[in-house]
């Protein structure tokens, strides 16, 4: 019997939710992690019960958590299950030292001044397609990391923060994150990311060297709006049968490359606005994309107290609003750049969490919502794995 | 010279995180100071290397702060000897999370 898996990261601790594949009834089991910041949790598309979870907070930093069951236990990873924990039941595990390869040097700050590449957080998890132990990690100041170890221990993989551009990133509101990693499933080597305020990037060997990608984009915000860098990007998705077609949300505009990111053109249409966070491909249709608008970058709320998600079943451009099952008065939450999925069922599932702490789910692609829950703390990510 | 018993309060985070009671005993090469007291608390709860201080450079955390036999001795080298009271395990090495944020 099909069922799905849904990880909720929040302000304050994790939650895993669990349904069958008509994705009506939840079990809800946390908060794992109460009190902390969970920015992403995923898992491993060989293993599944393997997931990987960012844990951190202000005052005490960041945590790497691994739990080989589900979600039912967590663990700082060791590199045997009987490294995890020891005798009297303490996490023997050091998975939270995220160093800089050489001289980090600076980027720029907000204020245009020089300022020192500093960790701060990992915002996204990106288990590898092929290797449970292999994962990568996007994290804040913007750079990106690799476990071979299944989170034990990590590596920069610094040809990308050491671009010659690097020095001209600066940070958005959030910071200056690294929040997207997408991996090409026909070609393991070729690896788009998306920072906030840089832009996009490819690389075509694996990591190593890296290109920005962002032709076509425009931000006004920026002395020269069509800069090669410097673009707050909030979120890029594919379809994994059409890696070359990629769809973006940016700080305005939502946008789609045909060519693998080279360039990109607008599609963002009759849409009420066009600011906003997450952007998602149903998986069973890769011209079906999904947004939610949000009134605009001083107001990070739904336009109109109205909670809908924005589908378009051409590719861009002609959008339709979703909003049987959403709240359609009175309503002023926000929804994250990584606070949304979908499922691989044959009716697609699509899945998002709101500042306000609701997750809803369309268990057929976008026409009926439910809410699997209405009181999370407020939602930073949401991850779903399907088992068929 | 001869390891002493040191006592240190954890914050509730770090608590949770090291699956601790509020306040561990820790034994602690002489002299006694907070690097020292750091050291062994991180040979013997891994999963805190990073929480308190920087891996690195092993700055404290800002949002943390450390008082022993009530006075704030945040601000003093990681290295000053701490108060006999301490050394002598009478009284905790209180790390302390900044009141601050929601």
């Amino acid at each position: 019997m099909s069922r799905v898996r849904v990880l909720v990261g929040t302000k304050k601790g994790a939650f895993v939710c669990e349904s069958d594949g008509q994705r009506k009834n939840w079990k809800i089991e946390g908060p794992h992690f109460g009190g902390w910041e969970i920015y992403h949790m995923k898992g491993s598309p060989v293993d599944p019960n393997r997931i990987y979870a960012s844990q951190s907070n202000a005052w005490f930093g960041q945590i790497i958590q691994r739990s080989d069951d589900g979600g039912k236990s967590w663990n700082p990873p060791g590199s045997k299950p009987e490294e995890l924990v020891n005798e009297m039941g303490w996490p023997q595990g050091e998975s939270n030292k995220f160093v800089y390869e050489g001289i980090a040097g600076t980027h720029r700050w907000y204020d245009g001044t020089p300022h020192p590449w500093e960790f701060k957080r990992v915002w996204h998890l990106e288990p590898s397609l092929s290797d449970p132990n292999t994962v990568l990690a996007g994290v804040e100041d913007a750079a990106l990391f690799q476990s071979k170890d299944g989170g034990k221990t990590w590596a920069e993989l610094p040809g990308l923060r050491t671009h010659t551009t690097g020095g001209d990133w600066q940070p958005g509101a959030g910071g200056m994150c690294l929040h997207t990693i997408l991996v090409d499933p026909k070609n393991q080597k070729r690896i788009w990311v998306a920072i906030s305020a840089a832009g996009c990037f490819r690389s075509d060997d694996g990591g190593i060297t890296w290109k920005p990608t962002n032709k076509g984009l425009v931000s006004n915000f920026m002395p020269s709006p069509e800069a090669e860098v410097g673009h707050c990007v909030h979120r890029i998705a594919f379809h994994p049968s059409k890696p070359d077609t990629l769809f973006m949300q940016k700080h305005w505009d939502v946008m789609r490359s045909d060519d693998a990111g080279d360039t990109w053109h607008e599609v963002s249409g009759n849409l009420p606005s066009d600011f906003g966070f997450p952007i998602e491909v149903n998986s069973n249709e890769p011209e079906t994309v999904y947004v939610v608008p949000i009134l605009s970058d001083a107001e990070h709320y739904v336009p109109e107290g109205k909670l809908r998600v924005y589908r378009s079943k051409t590719g861009g451009n002609e959008w339709e609003p979703l909003t049987n099952g959403l709240p359609q008065a009175n309503c002023y939450v926000n929804v994250l750049r990584d606070a949304s999925a979908v499922d691989t069922l044959d009716d697609c599932g699509i899945y998002f969490g709101t500042t306000g702490g609701q997750v809803y789910v369309s268990p057929d692609g976008g026409d009926h919502w439910t809410a699997i829950n209405e009181h999370f703390p407020s939602v930073l990510s949401v991850e779903v794995q399907t088992f068929k | 010279m001869e390891a002493q018993r040191v006592r240190v309060t954890l914050p509730h985070h770090l608590q949770k995180l090291a699956r601790v009671a509020p306040e561990v005993e820790i034994e602690v090469a002489a002299p006694v100071s907070v690097a020292t007291v750091l050291d062994a608390l991180e040979a013997s709860y891994p999963v805190l290397k990073g929480t308190i201080r920087d891996h690195v450079t092993h700055n404290r955390r800002p949002f943390l702060r450390f008082f022993a036999a009530g006075e704030d001795i945040s601000l003093e080298p990681p290295g000053h000897a701490l108060p006999d009271s301490i050394a002598a395990g009478r009284e905790p090495l209180m790390v302390v999370g900044a009141i601050a944020g929601g």
